[in-house]
């Protein structure tokens, strides 16, 4: 029965075919495909078994998890019960003890180079990993394990994409991301603090049915969901081209909706899909609900507060000054405006600090952009 | 063999002789927790060592940074209970800096406190508890006939027809069918210690799928107000989301008419869930356990709740608490005693069993002299070696969790803790619920001093805090009606109103207990900052007296039915919703064999 398919699992179980399609056609629609991709999407599940899935959990919070549970498109009840097949998990695995750590290496023998590892949080290094113990070893030593026979391995969440909160200064635990410990294959990343619930599941879909990973950046994050600024399809984006902003919290530009770039605002800087896919079934983000985004899915993004700075107090050229003129003038005049929006938009990509070095000509667009432009060609081996 | 018996100054009696058996790391759970317990020839526990596996540091993390951003950092302690750390966050800087919060902006907190709680706590009961009590396997014998019966006899919901179940056992027969079990695959099925008919593994099953769609839905609540969940926005002076209804469309403010529809709907739909679904199945389900009664521990000596639920904003005084504020001792019931977070002499806490580094290792420090200096070092007893501990030493430290104490006191805290307390201090909406449970169920009072008890409290309190968010909804609503729509106080937004040296403390009632961050601030940034977490207090290690916390005491006299599959240690380790990190194995010394065997 090892090689039951998707479809036939889910027809045993009294789903519809016509159920079946508008699943496919959902999941397809849901990973920004068109409706001609339907065909490709139901061949897959009609003859694939499901996928092997194993998921470790080193330094971290469970939010990665949390926001998984959460998914509509799919709904995470037919992920689990019908897409893959979740084989370890701790935090929601039946098994504990022996017959736990059973199931991890029977999927790791049986399905030799064929399971996906799913980590969520990452290993400390100090101490010789013991900040993070499992099974009484340190978790760097499972996840070295476990990393060695998969097909393909997902960094979820920023955890285990960039170190997230624990590799914040001091990083007291030498926490480092998944990718600095395996250096042998590539190592999906879906950064985001958590990563919203469908992009996690979208990834799975994309990989169940094409039997590939997805097209990936020059940071290895899939391009469909991490290629946009949360800034370049922000609700409230016609009030920064306007010079509407929000001065203060609970203001009347607040309860306008105005752009919050002046109480501190990292959309314009964050390659993410929260304006476009929305939180929790499309029901808002944080821009929506009010505050700044923090950044949560750019690398080192703890550091590079505090938040409630507008990204001009960073030392950042003379952002602030245009952005209060527009404010003041209430000109919105379009040329004004679309000048800081090219500067907030391409130059604030750049890692600030590196941006803000004291060399007296980094201070200029133009060589900004021009690191932009070095930062972004794509590496070599990724 | 004397020093192998012990006894503890509470009154438990320790025998380190007999097998010890070693769970590590333990599943369905929030973090890296490993448990030891040794066991007499009869298979009952007669002693337990619990230890916090995982450390991240971020007490140190936030040193130096500005105290508004600090919510955002200590929220990512837990995404589970995700917001009750930004909560306490921001919280201990108001305090810290006399900052007060409008009306509205409370309202809004506790509707997203509450949802917290509830949706903390059916998840834990359905996805990380239910399954010590549920055997998943011997549901696809049910009639389902007859667990529609039991449904329509226990509850008015209307998902119980038989098709419906035997829809949900046809779609888990062919899952089972198809030889990938997937989360299901290597569980405890068949154990002696399962004690349901199929039919009533069968309604929790289905339970157990739709609870995992539905707390998608509660959660919505954050995202109107915080924007997403798990970790939504916070703010200090009050909250981020703007009101505005009465322009077209709310003019694109967060909070406007179409979004309270929404919290609107969640909210009633949450009362029916826990009403017509959580409380009837763990009623049902605890029907066939109530012999069952291991697991009480700390639960009828040591209590204690900080109070939650100011009924006036910015009034967090014992008297305007919704949820009782107070301490337990010894198991007087009748004698509650005060509790202040800043009288240094209340709570303090050891590091003597931990690893962490104190200037002198037998001191206990309150929590705003604090210090976290991680200090790794394993006893002369330890089995294995630095990289691969087979055998804890417990007589030194063991643990990455602090010993917090109350009064030199371990505590039990949570929601059992809140209703001992809330029932002690003659609350009705405390002791009301407690009475009719208890008496559905046919036991005694001293049966609430149990893991059933302490997995009953949880619901219980579900039941309570859905009530109460519909309070809190019709008062923001109420609020609005009469023209406020103030959200946020920033008349000390600017650190440079702020006194050069301040400190502060906040504290929550989290789903998982009592919660506390203190803060000192230095010329705008922390100086010092400390939070003593509900796991802290009930997975506490030994202290220098040799009190042992929660989970230890709890283990204690457990039978286990077979050794080899210790489902009465999940069962009850469980009941207190750990929050440390997830994942779970019985080790042994030498490959397959299950238990260790030591005998000292």
């Amino acid at each position: 029965m090892d090689d039951d398919s998707f479809y036939s699992l889910i027809q045993r179980q009294g789903i519809s075919r016509r159920s079946f399609l508008k699943f496919c056609t959902f999941s397809a629609l849901s990973l920004g495909f068109g409706l001609e991709m339907v065909p490709e999407i139901v061949h897959a599940f009609e003859t694939k078994p499901r996928l092997p899935v194993v998921w470790l959990h080193g330094l971290e919070c469970t939010c990665c998890s949390e926001s998984f549970i959460r998914s509509g498109h799919p709904l995470v009840k037919d992920v689990l019960l019908s897409m893959i097949s979740l084989d370890y998990d701790d935090t929601l695995m039946a098994a504990s003890g022996e017959q736990a750590e059973k199931s991890l290496r029977q999927t790791i023998e049986d399905y030799k180079g064929k399971y996906l590892l799913a980590v969520e949080g990452n290993p400390p290094t100090k101490e010789e990993g013991m900040f993070c113990i499992v099974g009484g070893k340190p978790f760097i030593e499972q996840l070295r394990w476990a990393a060695k026979d998969a097909k393909a391995i997902i960094a979820w969440g920023s955890c285990a994409s960039s170190g997230c909160v624990q590799a914040a200064k001091p990083n007291p635990t030498g926490a480092v991301p998944i990718h600095e410990v395996i250096k042998d294959k590539p190592v999906i990343r879906i950064p985001g603090c958590p990563p919203i619930a469908e992009v996690m599941t979208g990834i799975i879909t994309y990989m169940v049915t094409f039997d590939r990973l997805p097209e990936l950046d020059f940071r290895n994050r899939p391009k469909m969901f991490y290629s946009q600024r949360i800034h370049d399809k922000c609700y409230r984006r016609g009030h920064f081209d306007a010079g509407q902003f929000v001065e203060r919290w609970d203001d009347e530009g607040a309860k306008k909706g105005y752009c919050l770039y002046k109480v501190g605002c990292r959309g314009p800087t964050t390659y993410n899909g929260c304006s476009t896919t929305r939180w929790n079934g499309g029901v808002s983000f944080p821009i929506q609900a009010g505050h700044g985004c923090i950044g949560c899915s750019e690398d080192g993004f703890w550091d590079n507060g505090p938040f409630y700075s507008r990204l001009s107090n960073i030392n950042v050229l003379g952002v602030e000054t245009d952005a209060d003129k527009i404010g003041f003038s209430l000109l919105g005049a379009a040329g004004a405006a679309m000048a800081v929006h090219a500067i907030a938009s391409g130059v604030f990509k750049n890692k600030i600090k590196k941006a803000t070095a004291q060399s007296p000509k980094s201070g200029s667009v133009e060589n900004m952009l021009e690191e932009r432009k070095d930062r972004e060609r794509p590496k070599e081996n990724s | 063999m004397v020093n192998d018996l012990k006894k503890t100054p509470e009154g438990f009696s320790l025998d380190k002789t007999g097998k010890r058996i070693v769970v590590d790391p333990v599943t369905r759970i929030e973090g890296h927790l490993r448990c030891e317990v040794n066991i007499d020839s009869a298979n009952v526990i007669r002693n337990a060592v619990s230890s916090g596996t995982m450390w991240r540091g971020i007490e140190l993390i936030v040193k130096g940074r500005d105290p508004r951003d600090v919510w955002a950092f200590t929220q990512r302690i837990c995404g589970v209970c995700t917001g009750v750390h930004a909560l306490a966050s921001v919280r201990a800087v108001e305090n810290a800096l006399g900052i007060t919060i409008p009306e509205n902006a409370h309202c809004i907190r506790t509707i997203m406190h509450l949802t917290q709680m509830v949706h903390d706590h059916l998840v834990h009961f359905y996805h990380l508890h239910a399954l010590d009590w549920v055997d998943v396997v011997s549901c696809l014998k049910a009639d389902p006939q007859k667990t529609t019966e039991i449904a329509q006899k226990i509850s008015s919901y209307p998902l119980s027809s038989p098709g419906y179940f035997s829809d949900v056992q046809n779609r888990l027969k062919q899952f089972v069918e198809s030889g990938q079990l997937g989360l299901f695959k290597n569980g405890y099925w068949g154990h002696p210690a399962y004690k349901l008919p199929p039919e009533v593994n069968l309604l929790a099953v289905a339970h157990y799928l739709e609870a995992l769609d539905f707390q998608r839905n509660i959660v919505k609540i954050h995202t109107v107000f915080g924007g997403k969940n798990p970790h939504p926005n916070w703010l200090v002076g009050g909250v981020p989301c703007a009101i505005n209804i009465d322009e077209t469309m709310g003019a694109g403010a967060p909070v406007n008419m179409a979004q309270l529809n929404l919290v609107s709907s969640i909210i009633d739909r949450t009362v029916t869930f826990v009403e017509q679904v959580y409380l009837p199945d763990i009623l049902a389900i605890g029907s066939y356990y109530k012999d069952w009664l291991y697991g009480g521990g700390l639960s009828s000596k040591n209590v204690l709740s900080y109070g939650e639920i100011p009924d006036k904003a910015n009034d967090y005084s014992a008297s305007n608490l919704l949820i009782p504020r107070g301490a337990i001792i010894n198991g007087d019931l009748k004698n509650i005693q005060e509790v202040d977070l800043q009288d240094s002499s209340q709570i303090r806490e050891y590091v003597f069993h931990s690893w962490y580094r104190y200037p002198d290792p037998a001191e206990s420090r309150h929590p705003w002299e604090g210090i976290t200096e991680p200090q790794f070092i394993l006893g002369p007893n330890t089995k294995g070696s630095k990289t691969h501990i087979e055998q804890l030493d417990e007589e030194a430290k063991y643990s990455w969790i602090k010993a917090p104490r109350y009064k030199s006191k371990a505590m039990e805290v949570g929601p059992l803790a809140r209703f001992i307390i809330g029932y002690a201090s003659g609350r009705e909406d405390f002791k009301e619920p407690v009475q009719r449970a208890l008496s559905q169920l046919g036991v005694p009072f001293e049966a609430l001093f149990s893991t059933l008890g302490r997995t009953l409290a949880r619901a219980l309190e579900a039941d309570w805090c859905a009530k109460m968010l519909k309070k809190f909804y019709q008062r923001l609503l109420g609020n609005i009606s009469s023209g406020q729509t103030a959200t946020a106080d920033t008349t000390k937004w600017d650190p440079s109103r702020w006194p050069s040296e301040a400190k502060g403390v906040g504290f929550v009632e989290a789903p998982r207990g009592s919660l506390g961050h203190w803060i000192r601030i230095k010329n705008g940034k922390i100086e010092n900052y400390q939070a003593v977490v509900p796991t802290t207090w009930n997975g506490s290690p030994r202290d220098p007296q040799g009190n042992i916390g929660a989970f230890e005491a709890s283990l204690l006299d457990t039978p286990l039915a077979k050794p080899e599959e210790p489902l009465e240690i999940l069962r009850t380790l469980h009941s207190f919703d750990p929050c440390l990190a997830c994942s779970t194995h019985v080790i042994d010394l030498r490959g397959r064999e299950l238990a260790l065997v030591r005998i000292l």
